[in-house]
C-alpha cells in the first residue's frame, strides 16, 4: 500500500449570511470551508446562492464569532410578567365602550 | 418618536455628480430597490439622510427626557414599569438610529457632540414641559401616534439601513401607542379632576402636535428630487392630514374637546381644515427659544458628563490607569 498523506485543504470555517433583497437583513444560512475570505465568498455563492434569490453575501470567520452558551439560555427568560411592555397588554376597547355608554346615559 | 424635518435648500443638489451613475442610482430607486451602505450615492442624498437620521436619533434620546422625569411619580407600579420600558425603548431607538446614520460616514461621537453644542436639531415637541401626569399620557398617545405615521412612511424610503431600524422601532412604538391610549382612556373615565387634567394637557399639547409633522413644504425642485430619491416620501401636510384623520375622531369619542374652533373635516374633499398653528412659534422654538430647550440640553449634557467614567471604563482607559497607579505604588 502506498502511503497516502492527505493535504489539509479544509482551510478555515466561514459562516455564510445571505441577503435576499436590498433592504432586508442578512440571514445566516450555513457555513463553508475555505482558505481565504475571497474563496469563502466564491464557495458560498456556489452553495447557498445558486437557487435562492440573493443580492449580497457575507462570510465571517467562524472563530471570530462570540456566542452565548446554551446552558445559559435561561438568561433570556423573563423573571416576571412583562405584558406591560407589549401592545397586547392593554385592553382599551372595552373601557372606551363602557365610557361611551355612561356618557350616553348621562346626556 | 420623531416628526418631520425641513430640508435645507442647496442651489444644485446634483452639481458635479457623474450623470451615468446618477441615472443608475435613480433607476434603481424608481424600481423600488433599497440603497445599501456600500453603494454609490449622490453627495446630497448622503448629506440629507445623515441630517434626517441624526435628527431622528437625537429626538429619541431627547424625547426620553419629558417623560423620564415622571418615572418616580408614576401612579402605580404597573404604570411605572410601563413608563420605564417606554423610556428605555426610546433610548434604544436612538442607538439603532445612530448606528444607521454611522453607515453614512458620520461617527456617533460627532453626532452627540453636535447635539450638545446645539448644532443639531431634534423634534420640537420635546422642548415643551410636562407639568402633570396627564401630559405624559397625551405624549405617549398622540405624539407617538404622529411618530408612527411618520416612521411607517419613512420605512418605505430608499435607504436600507434606516428602513431596517424603522421596522423594529415601529414594532416597539405600537406598545407606546397602546399604553398611551390606555392612560388617556383611564383619565377620561376618571374623576372630574382627572378629566380636567387630561383636557388641560390636550389643550397645552395641541399646538406642538400640530407642529409635529413640520411646516408646509415649500414646493421646489429640491423637494421634488428628495421625493424622487425616496428620502422624503410624503409632504408634511399629507402626514398631518393622516394624523388628524385617524386621531381627531378618537379624541372626540372620548368626550374631549380639541382647542381649535376651526378644526373640521370637509366631507367633500376629506381634508381637515384648522387654524394657523403659529409657525412663527415653531421657528422660535426649533431655533432654541422654547420653554425647555436649555433645560433639556443641560440634562443631556449632565448625563453625558456623568457617563464619562463609564465610557472611559469601556475603552479600558480606566483599567490601564489603575494598573499604572498600582505599578507606581
Amino acid at each position: 500500500m502506498p502511503d497516502i498523506t492527505l493535504a489539509d485543504t479544509e482551510g478555515e470555517l466561514y459562516e455564510v449570511f445571505h441577503q435576499k433583497a436590498r433592504g432586508e437583513h442578512h440571514v445566516h444560512v450555513g457555513a463553508v470551508h475555505a482558505a481565504s475570505p475571497e474563496l469563502a465568498l466564491v464557495l458560498a455563492k456556489e452553495q447557498y446562492a445558486r437557487r435562492l434569490a440573493c443580492v449580497n453575501l457575507w462570510v465571517v470567520r467562524a472563530r471570530d464569532i462570540h456566542a452565548s452558551d446554551y446552558i445559559d439560555a435561561d438568561m433570556f427568560d423573563h423573571a416576571t410578567d412583562k405584558s406591560y411592555r407589549e401592545a397586547f397588554g392593554y385592553k382599551v376597547v372595552g373601557k372606551t365602550r363602557a365610557q361611551a355608554q355612561t356618557r350616553d346615559r348621562d346626556d | 418618536m420623531y416628526g418631520s424635518t425641513t430640508f435645507a435648500q442647496v442651489a444644485d443638489p446634483v452639481a458635479g455628480e457623474d450623470p451615468d451613475r446618477l441615472a443608475d442610482f435613480e433607476t434603481r430607486i424608481a424600481r423600488g430597490e433599497k440603497v445599501e451602505a456600500q453603494d454609490w450615492m449622490p453627495r446630497e442624498y448622503r448629506r440629507q439622510l445623515i441630517r434626517m437620521i441624526e435628527q431622528h436619533a437625537h429626538s429619541e434620546i431627547m424625547g426620553a427626557l419629558p417623560e423620564g422625569r415622571w418615572i418616580p411619580h408614576a401612579p402605580g407600579f404597573r404604570r411605572k414599569l410601563a413608563l420605564l420600558a417606554k423610556v428605555q425603548d426610546e433610548v434604544g431607538h436612538a442607538q439603532l438610529l445612530y448606528r444607521a446614520a454611522e453607515t453614512l460616514g458620520k461617527s456617533r461621537e460627532h453626532m452627540l457632540t453636535d447635539l450638545l453644542a446645539g448644532k443639531s436639531k431634534y423634534s420640537n415637541v420635546f422642548n415643551y414641559p410636562t407639568p402633570t401626569w396627564a401630559d405624559t399620557a397625551v405624549i405617549a398617545w398622540l405624539i407617538d401616534a404622529g411618530a408612527i405615521i411618520n416612521q411607517t412612511t419613512n420605512a418605505q424610503g430608499s435607504y436600507g439601513p434606516y428602513c431596517r431600524a424603522l421596522k423594529r422601532i415601529c414594532y416597539e412604538e405600537s406598545f407606546h401607542l397602546k399604553y398611551g391610549y390606555d392612560s388617556v382612556v383611564t383619565l377620561a373615565g376618571g374623576t372630574p379632576r382627572q378629566r380636567a387634567d387630561l383636557q388641560d394637557a390636550l389643550n397645552r399639547w395641541w399646538r406642538p402636535i400640530m407642529h409635529f409633522h413640520g411646516p408646509p413644504d415649500q414646493v421646489s425642485a429640491h423637494t421634488e428630487i428628495l421625493m424622487r430619491w425616496k428620502v422624503k416620501i410624503k409632504s408634511n401636510d399629507a402626514l398631518r392630514q393622516e394624523f388628524l384623520d385617524q386621531y381627531v375622531p378618537k379624541i372626540w369619542a372620548l368626550g374631549l374637546t380639541v382647542p381649535d374652533p376651526a378644526l373640521r373635516r370637509d366631507p367633500a374633499t376629506g381634508q381637515w381644515a384648522f387654524s394657523d398653528p403659529d409657525w412663527g412659534e415653531f421657528k422660535r422654538v426649533i431655533n432654541g427659544d422654547g420653554p425647555c430647550n436649555q433645560e433639556r440640553l443641560a440634562v443631556r449634557r449632565l448625563a453625558h458628563e456623568d457617563g464619562a467614567w463609564v465610557r472611559a471604563a469601556l475603552t479600558g482607559r480606566a483599567a490601564l490607569a489603575s494598573r499604572a497607579a498600582l505599578a507606581v505604588d
